[in-house]
């Protein structure tokens, strides 16, 4: 890390976001292009510019709103912020931290309750067999959020194109991979 | 010659087509590709929305595989698995610390030094320097090429092309007898993400895309990522009611195209599979 100097100043959430990704909030000079060329900005209720502007006052009742919001869970990762910025700062690796302290704490969105069920229902499958497995993919996400219908349209078509397996792909060494969840979520509680 | 090949999740389901392109090309061209033995896959976007420590040892367990199998470069079709494989080489390079922890969770030896080539850079590599002469079906269309995020961003850890207006796949496209147009959405995101939990952001954000191709007189899209291509082609539905409009302008896979010019049938390369029929 080149500048150290700027470490010692930031506390709060800003302190825990450079501890853990190394992005410093303070080098942002709020040009705004991560929230102009951001695709998701229009959905945000604040855009990646403002996150930033949060983290930098250090107010904790802020700060709680972003742990809060649903900005954190429809950012895509796209990079597009990150790559457009003057200050090099990575907004989507603050915002998988974001996202990982939000669920952590139980403060997560409810907005984001049909993304964050999705993430879920796609570990999970990899959890059990190793390799993500399609059908059981779409079949435990609706069980989840109770949207059965919606995507079953795509089903029929999917099947007669060769697109749907009907059975899963099995890994060997599949306690391996399901020994690297138990690990890393146990950190994680 | 040989190369190792990680094809990832979708390329073995819903993007089959992909797969079968690639094989078809690199045989067509002589070059052999060595699946990894068990392979697991790489958490995509959930894992490293929700958990860091997995989103690293998911993909590091599949570069320890390579090694252990003795593969000295892998090419990774799909460019969402080629930039969680880059991403995790770099973040273990970058933080030795952390390579003690992840070998421990996976069992495996991990050094950090398989090659990784998405599938431009692998065509780049070994097809195109012995194309020449072998062109007998140049695909005579004006094409818009896709990047997408993936493949070029973060451009500091992936250096791969510019991250705005990349022209490596345009480049391919020329040699493959086709015209790729300029045109503003080459590297915007399709919003893969939300592609099943908020279906309504990809309808728009993939709009965007198609009306910009279509627009500017795209015959087809020129994708390399089974992410772009499900929601462009099979998500085209909450495309047309976002645009108010029926758009029938196909999108294929970089390799379909450039196997086509080499002369391989449509059915060999999974043409058929497509929800938008390819009609040219
Ligand atoms: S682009 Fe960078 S410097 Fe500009 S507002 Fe966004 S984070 Fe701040
Ligand atoms: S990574 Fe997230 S915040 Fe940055 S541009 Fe993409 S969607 Fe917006």
């Amino acid at each position: 890390m080149s500048s150290e100097a700027h470490q010692s100043v930031l506390s709060g959430l800003a302190g825990e976001v450079l501890e853990h990704t190394g992005v410093k909030a303070n080098s942002c000079y709020q040009c705004g292009k991560c929230s102009a060329g951001c695709p998701l900005s229009g959905e945000m209720e604040y855009p990646p510019s403002y996150v930033m502007r949060i983290l930098q006052t250090e107010d904790a009742e802020l700060e709680e709103k972003i742990l809060r919001s649903f900005t954190i869970w429809v950012c895509l990762t796209c990079e597009m912020c990150y790559s457009r910025c003057p200050m090099s700062i990575d907004i989507p690796k603050m915002m998988d931290f974001l996202r990982e302290k939000s669920i952590r704490e139980g403060k997560a969105n409810p907005r984001a309750k049909k993304i964050i069920a999705f993430h879920k229902s796609f570990l999970d499958s990899i959890r059990t067999t190793g390799r993500l497995y399609e059908v059981g993919l779409l079949v435990d996400y609706k069980a989840r959020t109770m949207t059965l219908m919606q995507d079953m349209v795509l089903a029929p078509k999917m099947l007669s194109r060769g697109k749907l397996n009907i059975f899963p792909e099995l890994i060997k060494e599949r306690s391996k991979v399901s020994k690297i969840f138990s690990r890393s979520t146990k950190k994680n509680k | 010659m040989t190369l190792g090949l990680y094809p990832g999740c979708s390329l073995k389901g819903s993007s089959r087509e992909y797969t079968e392109s690639v094989l078809a090309v690199t045989k067509a061209c002589g070059i052999e590709l060595i699946e990894i033995e068990d392979w697991n896959c790489c958490g995509a976007t959930a894992a490293h929305n929700l958990n860091k420590e997995l989103s690293l040892a998911l993909p590091a367990r599949i570069l320890s595989l390579a090694e252990e199998q003795g593969l000295t470069e892998i090419v990774v079709p799909c460019a969402a698995c080629y930039g969680r494989l880059t991403v995790t080489k770099h973040e273990i390079a970058e933080h030795p610390e952390l390579k003690e922890s992840i070998t421990k969770a996976n069992g495996l030896k991990y050094e950090g030094n398989v090659g990784i080539l998405n599938i431009i850079q692998m065509i780049d590599k070994y097809i195109t320097p012995n194309l020449e002469g072998r062109i007998i079906k140049p695909f005579e269309h004006k094409v818009a090429c896709y990047y997408g995020c993936l493949l070029v961003r973060p451009h500091g850890i992936l250096q791969f092309d510019r991250e705005e207006d990349p022209q490596s796949m345009d480049e391919l496209m020329l040699k493959s007898g086709a015209t790729p147009i300029d045109w503003a959405f080459k590297t915007e995101c399709c919003g893969a993400g939300l592609s099943v939990s908020r279906t309504s952001s990809v309808g728009r954000l993939s709009g965007e895309i198609m009306k910009d191709a279509v627009d500017r007189g795209a015959e087809a899209i020129i994708v390399a990522c089974p992410m772009c291509h499900s929601n462009l082609d099979m998500r085209r539905g909450a495309i047309n009611d976002y645009l108010g409009k029926e758009i029938d302008v196909p999108v294929l896979y970089a390799t379909q195209v450039l196997g086509l010019a080499l002369g391989i049938d449509r059915k060999t390369l999974g043409l058929q599979r497509h929800f938008v029929a390819v009609n040219i």
